[in-house]
């Protein structure tokens, strides 16, 4: 039997899948177990009602997607009447995904959701689709830290800051992060990327832009989980492009402590639990009793003890 | 009689049975003219749940040289609850529908469903109207089965490019539908002949409700006589999907409902809404 658990800061998982932010909500119950996950990840909850983007809202890639769904919200009030306590009745920790247009905002948000329910609190700066030309506070590592400070200070629960692939340094905001009080970093959100259509010879997407997912981005983002593993002490969540349990391996291995899953969902409701058995089966193949034995495998400080294994 | 008091008598009842992941088997996949194909899968568990209204999200087989990343929401054509078998009727055009026309007997489709809250009749409806053009056909074809089911009777006016395009219009006459063909062909489609159409089965008492699905501009020619008669009824929408189950809100349509407009999601919240609660696209 494989001991699937892992820690994020003081919280216990009991395996390391959970879904992405914005590609899971209550629906997915009617359809898969949720006892079955380690943790549930909310859509972004706002301050106030959103309607979201115009459509199209999103439009197909090679081996991924691009969306540009801008946050349709019904608002902090809506989410903790209705949300919070439908997840009550399921084991595993709610980690609540928030977003706000201004570092007040976001502070203020910090504290509406810290209430009983709710195990930690995922912080959304690295939204492409909300901002003018896909700005976003995590692309610079001073605005990540004005947010997650502004945070801190207004709520003991674990914060998660969820950082963006558009920036020049894929570490400087996990660092910063890290710095103002956060918990842990999700590595990361989508791809700032476009499609044109061949018909009208306009964007696809009615935004113009839109955020990247799927198998496409994998590579990407897995370097980035690997780097910042070495920058910072605290937890990675990896998230990109996860369809298998053998591409949770790899973010293991690069130093995630657990992962996110998200456009696999789309294609196929059962994936995470599909994923958490097909880890399992894996491990259990290679006789590796804890999953957490896998965690920075593949990074330069544990290269010596991979050499003294392999000899 | 104002929109929003109709579509407060309007909104679809949820439906209680969950879609599921079900592996069918192709039976039949064939050209029914030069534009439509017509594919029948067993999935004996999946066609026991399916509503009229209702559709599945398809896994499309790969193409060789293109990617088709994304399922493909598609509306049930025909059900057969006990018969085991689902069909569709689909238009080749993209991506998705090229692959799904390489499917062969005997190959294996992955679908998802069935999804959405599809057609319910209310008890006051006792004669509809139902206006479709081109593939719309397929979608409607259930409610059919659904108003032959329940006693309604049934007035279809069926709308394509040619006579060859209105191949389902025996599944609304098996139904017991009194079926009227117009076509671009004949001269006899444009909107305004399709009005005097209408108002003829309105005087006629024909017309308690009507149902359409497809085309904007007969969704708006039915709206507009719907508020001057005061006749309510629902429209199937279509929209890009990823999901199919509400999760990703990539499927959303501007929906009007107790007086206000909002982004509803169409495989969730629809496909089905009161044909005045959709704004027309």
């Amino acid at each position: 039997m494989v001991d699937l658990g892992v820690r994020i800061g003081s919280l216990a998982l009991r395996n390391p899948i959970m879904p992405g932010s914005g590609t899971f909500s209550e629906e997915l119950a009617r359809v898969v177990d949720l006892n079955r996950l380690g943790a549930y990840v909310t859509k972004s909850v706002t301050p106030g009602f959103r309607d979201g983007n115009p459509t199209p809202r999103v439009a197909e890639t090679p081996s991924g997607m691009l969306n540009s769904i801008g946050l349709p919200s019904k608002g902090i009030d809506h989410f903790l009447a209705k949300t919070v306590p439908f997840y009550a009745r399921y084991a595993a920790p709610l980690v609540v995904s928030v977003s706000a247009d201004s570092p007040e905002d976001f502070a203020m948000m910090a504290e509406r959701v810290s209430v009983p329910g709710v195990a930690a609190i995922e912080i959304n700066i690295s939204c492409p689709n909300i901002e003018e030309g896909g700005h976003a506070v995590a692309m610079e590592a001073d605005a990540t830290y004005d947010v997650v400070s502004r945070m801190r200070v207004r709520t003991d629960w674990p914060l998660w800051a969820k950082l963006t692939p558009n920036t020049g340094s894929a570490t400087a905001s996990a660092r910063a992060a890290e710095a103002a009080g956060a918990d842990a970093v999700v590595v990361a959100n989508t791809i700032l990327a476009m499609a044109i259509d061949l018909e009208t010879l306009a964007p696809k997407l009615g935004t113009g832009t839109g955020g990247l997912s799927g198998p496409a981005v994998k590579p990407v983002i897995l370097r980035m989980v690997w780097q910042c593993a070495q920058a910072v002490r605290i937890p990675i969540i990896g998230s990109g492009g996860i369809m298998n349990a053998t591409d949770v391996v790899e973010y293991l291995a690069a130093g995630a402590s657990a992962v996110q899953v998200g456009t696999a969902t789309f294609l196929y409701p059962k994936a995470m639990v599909r994923i958490v058995d097909g880890l399992a089966a894996w491990c259990t193949e290679r006789k590796i009793a804890r999953v957490t034995d896998l965690i920075g495998r593949a990074l330069p400080s544990a290269a010596p003890a991979r050499r003294a294994r392999e000899a | 009689m104002r929109a929003d008091t109709l579509a407060a008598v309007e909104a679809p009842t949820p439906l209680p049975v969950p879609g599921d992941e079900y592996l069918g088997t192709v039976l039949v996949n064939a050209a029914v003219n030069a534009r439509y194909k017509h594919l029948v899968v067993s999935a004996p568990e999946a066609a026991r749940k399916i509503r009229p209204g209702q559709f599945f999200n398809l896994l499309c087989p790969p193409l060789p040289d293109e990617a088709v990343f994304l399922r493909r929401p598609m509306s049930v054509y025909q059900m057969h609850p006990n018969g085991g078998t689902v069909e569709f009727l689909y238009h080749v055009t993209g991506a998705g529908t090229r692959a799904l026309a390489l499917l062969a007997p005997g190959d294996t489709l992955d679908m998802l469903g069935p999804l959405g809250l599809g057609f319910s009749l209310d008890p006051a409806w006792r004669r509809i109207v139902v206006l479709a053009r081109g593939v719309g056909l397929a979608t409607l074809a259930p409610l059919a089965q659904l108003a032959q089911a329940s006693g309604v009777a049934i007035t279809a006016v069926l709308s394509a490019r040619s006579k060859l395009d209105l191949m389902s219009q025996s599944v609304f006459a098996d139904a017991g539908a009194e079926v009227l063909t117009v076509t671009d062909e004949e001269g006899t489609s444009a909107v305004p002949q399709v009005e005097r159409l209408l108002l003829d089965l309105i005087r006629a008492g024909r017309a308690d409700a009507f149902f359409t699905c497809g085309s904007n501009r007969l969704l708006k020619l039915l709206q507009t006589l719907g508020r001057a008669h005061g006749i309510g009824g629902q429209v199937a929408i279509e929209q890009q999907m990823a999901c199919g189950l509400g999760m990703c809100f990539c499927c959303v349509r501007q929906i009007e409902r107790n007086g206000t407009v909002a982004n509803l999601r169409v495989c969730r919240d629809g496909p089905v809404f009161g044909l005045h609660e959709a704004l027309s696209w």
